[in-house]
C-alpha cells in the first residue's frame, strides 16, 4: 500500500473522456431557487463505468441532462464546467449540442417509448441514426441496422427491423433504443435508470448487454440507478448523490466494503439482502430536504445519526476519507479519519471558502 | 398500542404459527375477453389454474415476471375481477358466488394497498376525507365515531393530525403510502392484497413502510399476500412464497427453503437474476433468453418450456454440444414468434396478402444462429428439413418437424404439483420425477452460469 500512495496506479493517468468540475444547475421558480446540482464534480474515462446512486430528487437526472445540454427554463447550468475529451460544453450554442448528442454522448432512458418514434420502423430509425452520424445509406445501412440489432441480442433481427416499436416487449425496446444509441457511434454512453421499468430477468439481459458494449467499444457509461444492487453489478466506481452533491466517491467495492459518509452507510443498511430475514429494516430518519438555499452546513445533518455541532455552521467539501486510502473521497466533516476532528473541520472550511459562489439567476 | 381493532384479534395473531387456513384457492382460472369479441381472438389466461392456501397471519409472497399474472390473481381473490373456474374459498365460503349485499359485507374483511400512491388516491380529497371514505361506503358507526377514528388510523400509520386537512400533493411518495395503507385498515380487514406497496419507493423510504406493515400486522394479526417484483422485499418480509409464470404457480414454500434452495428452474432463474448489492460477487447467473410468451397462447406442457435453461432433452440429444443444443432453442422460438397466432389481425392481414412473407431471410437466421458452430449431420438435417418448409411458407410443418425430433416430456406433459422436502413446498418441474435428472444435477453435468 505504501508506495502506492505515491503512484496511483492506472485510472488518474490516462485522459478523462469526461471531467465534470463543480457543476452547478438550478431551477429558478417562482417560489424559490432550487439547487437541483450544486457542486458536482466526477470523471469518466474510456471503458469505464461509473454509477451514481442516490434517491429520488438528489439531482441525478439533473446532472445526466446537464451534461447532453437538455436543461430547459426555468433551469440553467449556473456554474462549473463540463469537458468532453478536453473541450469544455458548458456555454455551447445548440447547433453544437446537437453534434455532441448526435455522434459523441448517447443517452438512454428510463422510458424506451420516449426516445423511439412511433411511426417509424425501428430500422428506419436506426438508419437515420447511421445516415446522420456515420453517412451510411441504403444496403449498407440496413446491413448495419441488422448486425446492430443482433449486437444487442435482438433474435431475428432481418424481421425485427421492419417492426414498429409497439411491436417490441419492453425489453427489446430498451434494446433498440441502445442500437439507435450505438449507431452514432459514441464514446459516452449516458444511461438514466434504464432498467428500473424492467423485470429482474430482461434487467440482467440489458446490463450482460452494457457489459459486453463497454468491453467491446470501449465505452465510457454513466449509469445512473436507485437501486444499489445494480449499482453494484455495473460500476467501476460510484458516486453517491445526496440533495444535489455528491456526498462519497469510491470504487465499487471499496464503497460496498467500506462506505465512509454516514449517509451511504445509512442507505447500504436499509438494503432488505443486508438485513436479516424477517428482522424488521434499518431505516435512516426523516427524508431527503430540497436543495433551496446554498450550503452553508451538511444537507444531511438534520437526518445524520453522527451529526455534532459543526455540522450546522461548516459546508463540507469532498476530502480523501484518510491518507491511506487512495481514491476515495467523503464529503463529511468526520474525514480526514486520521486527522483531529478540528483539524478536519478547518480543513473543510478553508476549502469551502475558497470555492464559494452565489448562484443568481 | 390502540384499541383501534378490537381484541379479538389476540387470539388470530396466533395463526401464523398453527397454519391455519384463511384463504384457500383450488383450480383457480381468470381470462380476459372471453366472449371472443368481433374478430375471435383467443382469451388472455391470465391466471390459468392455480391451487394453494393462505395461512391466517401470514406474509405471502408472490413473485413473478410483469404479466405473469400476480395482480390479476390479487384482484381474483378480492373479487375484484370475475374467476373463469375454480373456487376461493374465505373462512370456509366460497366468495366466488357472492353477490349483492352478501359481497358488500365480506368485503370490509378485504382490502388492497396499491403500487402508485398516486393514482390511487383522489387528489381533490382531503387525508381526512380520503381515510373516511370507506367508512362513509360502509356507514360505519356515527359520524363522530369516524373522525375519532380517522385520527387513530393516521396515528397507527404515522401520519399526525396536522395532515388532516391537506392535500395528497403535499405528501412524498411514502407518506402517501402511508394514506393508502390507513384507508386499507379503515374497516378493520383481515386480510390484505399488497399490490408492490413499495415499489414505487426509495430504498430508505421502503425499508420505513415494509417495517409499518410488519408492526400492523404484529398488533392487528393481519394476513398479507403481498405482490412484487423486487425478490429481496420478498425474501426479506414474507413467511412464504408464490413464484408464478404464465399464470401459473411454479413453486410454492417457505420462504427459506425457496431462497436457499429454490427447486423449480424457473425460481432458480428468476433468483439469480437479483442484482446482489456485493460488487464481483461470485454468483453464477442463469440470463435467461427473450421474454414470457403471450399468455393467450401458452405453451403445450410446461408453460416454462420455450426458455428452460433446464429443459428435458430427448435421450438421443442429452449429450449435444449445449451451444448447439440452444441455437436449436433459438431457431424454434423464432419460428414461433413468427407464427404468432396472437400477432394483431393488421400483420397476420399483411401476410395473408403476401406483403411481407415469413420465409424470407430463414438462411439468413440460421447463419446467424449456428455461427461458427459444429452442428452434427443427424440435427443439421433436421433443421434443412424445417427451413425448406419455412421457404415454402409453412411455418407449421418446420415447427412440427423439429418438435417431433427435439421435444421432449416438457412440451408434451403439463408437469404435476408435486412436493419436494418436508417443508410443504411444492412445485411444477417434470425434473422432480424419479425418472429424469434432479435440476442441480442437470446444472453440473452441464456446467452453466
Ligand atoms: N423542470 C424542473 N423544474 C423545477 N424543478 C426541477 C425540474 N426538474 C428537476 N427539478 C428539481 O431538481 C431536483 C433534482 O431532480 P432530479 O430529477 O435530478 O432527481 P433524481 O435524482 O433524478 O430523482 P429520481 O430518482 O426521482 O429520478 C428535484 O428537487 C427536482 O424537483
Ligand atoms: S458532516 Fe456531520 S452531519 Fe454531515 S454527514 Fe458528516 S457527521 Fe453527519
Ligand atoms: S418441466 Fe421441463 S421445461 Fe418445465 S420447468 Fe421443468 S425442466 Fe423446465
Ligand atoms: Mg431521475
Amino acid at each position: 500500500m505504501s508506495d502506492s500512495a505515491y503512484a496511483p496506479e492506472g485510472r488518474a493517468e490516462e485522459e478523462p473522456l469526461l471531467s465534470v468540475d463543480n457543476l452547478q444547475t438550478a431551477f429558478f421558480t417562482d417560489k424559490e431557487t432550487i439547487r437541483a446540482v450544486d457542486g458536482v464534480s466526477f470523471d469518466i474515462r474510456a471503458g469505464e463505468s461509473v454509477g451514481i446512486v442516490g434517491e429520488s430528487g438528489s439531482g441525478k437526472s439533473v446532472t445526466a441532462r446537464s451534461i447532453m445540454g437538455l436543461i430547459d427554463s426555468p433551469g440553467r447550468v449556473v456554474g462549473g464546467s463540463i469537458q468532453y475529451k478536453g473541450q469544455e460544453l458548458v456555454g455551447n450554442s445548440e447547433k453544437e449540442w446537437q453534434r455532441m448528442r448526435g455522434g459523441e454522448i448517447a443517452m438512454v432512458f428510463q422510458d424506451p417509448l420516449s426516445s423511439l418514434n412511433p411511426v417509424y420502423t425501428v430500422g428506419n430509425q436506426i438508419k437515420e441514426s447511421l445516415r446522420l452520424h456515420q453517412g451510411m445509406r441504403g444496403r449498407e445501412a440496413t446491413e448495419k441496422a441488422i448486425q446492430l440489432l443482433e449486437d444487442v441480442g435482438i433474435p431475428d433481427a432481418p424481421r425485427r427491423i421492419k417492426e414498429y416499436p409497439h411491436q417490441f416487449s419492453g425489453g427489446m425496446r430498451q434494446r433498440a433504443v441502445i442500437a439507435v444509441a450505438l449507431a452514432c457511434d459514441p464514446d459516452l454512453l449516458i444511461c438514466d435508470e434504464p432498467t428500473t421499468a424492467l423485470d429482474v430477468t430482461i434487467q440482467a439481459q440489458i446490463l450482460d448487454l452494457l457489459h459486453e458494449l463497454k468491453d467491446e467499444h470501449d465505452l465510457g457509461i454513466m449509469f445512473i440507478t436507485h437501486d444499489m444492487g445494480v449499482i453494484a453489478e455495473v460500476s467501476d466506481r460510484v458516486n453517491v448523490m445526496y440533495a444535489g452533491e455528491v456526498v462519497e466517491s469510491a470504487p465499487v467495492e471499496e464503497l460496498f466494503n467500506n462506505p465512509k459518509h454516514p449517509y451511504t452507510q445509512g442507505l447500504l443498511e436499509s438494503i432488505p439482502s443486508r438485513n436479516e430475514r424477517g428482522s424488521a429494516l434499518t431505516t435512516i430518519e426523516g427524508e431527503v430536504p430540497t436543495p433551496n438555499e446554498p450550503a452553508t452546513y451538511c444537507r444531511f445533518a438534520p437526518r445524520c445519526p453522527k451529526a455534532f455541532d459543526d455540522c450546522e455552521q461548516v459546508h463540507p467539501v469532498p476530502v480523501e476519507v484518510d491518507d491511506e486510502t487512495d481514491d476515495h473521497e467523503a464529503a463529511c466533516l468526520l474525514y480526514p479519519d486520521d486527522v483531529g476532528q478540528t483539524e478536519a473541520v478547518e480543513l473543510h472550511q478553508s476549502r469551502e471558502d475558497a470555492t464559494e459562489q452565489e448562484v443568481t439567476e | 398500542m390502540t384499541s383501534l381493532y378490537q381484541e379479538r384479534r389476540e387470539d388470530e395473531a396466533m395463526g401464523a404459527q398453527s397454519g391455519e387456513r384463511l384463504v384457500e384457492v383450488d383450480g383457480l382460472k381468470t381470462y380476459y375477453g372471453e366472449e371472443g369479441g368481433l374478430l375471435g381472438g383467443k382469451p388472455v389466461k391470465a391466471v390459468d389454474g392455480v391451487t394453494f392456501d393462505v395461512h391466517r397471519g401470514e406474509t405471502l409472497g408472490l413473485v413473478g415476471e410483469s404479466g405473469c399474472g400476480k395482480s390479476t390473481l390479487g384482484r381474483t381473490l378480492m373479487q375484484l375481477e370475475t374467476a373463469t373456474a375454480g373456487s376461493v374459498e374465505y373462512d370456509g365460503t366460497d366468495i366466488t358466488t357472492l353477490s349483492g349485499k352478501k359481497l358488500k359485507e365480506w368485503r370490509q374483511n378485504v382490502q388492497m394497498v396499491f403500487q402508485d400512491p398516486d393514482s390511487s388516491l383522489n387528489t381533490r380529497m382531503t387525508v381526512g376525507e380520503l381515510v373516511m371514505e370507506p367508512l362513509n361506503v360502509h356507514s360505519w358507526k356515527t359520524p363522530q365515531k369516524r373522525r375519532e377514528r380517522v385520527r387513530e388510523l393516521l396515528d397507527v400509520v404515522g401520519l399526525s393530525e396536522e395532515h388532516y386537512y391537506r392535500y395528497p400533493f403535499q405528501f412524498s411518495g411514502g407518506q402517501k403510502q402511508r394514506i393508502g395503507i390507513a384507508r386499507a385498515l379503515a374497516l378493520e380487514p383481515d386480510f390484505l392484497v399488497l399490490d408492490e406497496p413499495v415499489s414505487a419507493l426509495d430504498v430508505s423510504v421502503q425499508a420505513k413502510i415494509l417495517n409499518l406493515l410488519d408492526d400492523l400486522q404484529d398488533e392487528f394479526g393481519l394476513t398479507y399476500l403481498l405482490i412484487a417484483h423486487d425478490l429481496s422485499v420478498v425474501e426479506h418480509i414474507c413467511d412464504r412464497v408464490a413464484v408464478m409464470y404464465l399464470g401459473n404457480i411454479m413453486e410454492i414454500g417457505p420462504v427459506d427453503a425457496i431462497f436457499d434452495e429454490p427447486a423449480n428452474p424457473y425460481t432458480n432463474s428468476l433468483l439469480s437474476a437479483i442484482p446482489e448489492p456485493k460488487p464481483n460477487a461470485e454468483k453464477s447467473r442463469i440470463t435467461l433468453r427473450g421474454t414470457p410468451p403471450s399468455p393467450r397462447d401458452p405453451p403445450s406442457g410446461c408453460v416454462f418450456s420455450t426458455r428452460c435453461p433446464y429443459k428435458i432433452r430427448p435421450d438421443a440429444y442429452e449429450n449435444l454440444d449445449d451451444d448447439v443444443w440452444e441455437g436449436i432453442e433459438v431457431f424454434r422460438e423464432v419460428l414461433r414468434e413468427r407464427g404468432d397466432v396472437t400477432k394483431s389481425v393488421r400483420d397476420r392481414l399483411r401476410g395473408l396478402l403476401g406483403m411481407e412473407t415469413t420465409g424470407m431471410d430463414v438462411e439468413e437466421v440460421v447463419a446467424d444462429t449456428f455461427d461458427q458452430l459444429d452442428v452434427p449431420s443427424d440435427v443439421q438435417q433436421y433443421i434443412d428439413e424445417a427451413v425448406e418448409h419455412v421457404e415454402r411458407d409453412d411455418l407449421v410443418s418446420a415447427q412440427e418437424v423439429l418438435h417431433e425430433e427435439f421435444g421432449s416430456v416438457c412440451e408434451n406433459e403439463e408437469p404435476e404439483q408435486l412436493a419436494v422436502g418436508d417443508t410443504g413446498r411444492v412445485s411444477r418441474c417434470h425434473r422432480h420425477r424419479e425418472e429424469y435428472m434432479g435440476t442441480q444435477t442437470y446444472q453440473d453435468v452441464h456446467d452453466f452460469s
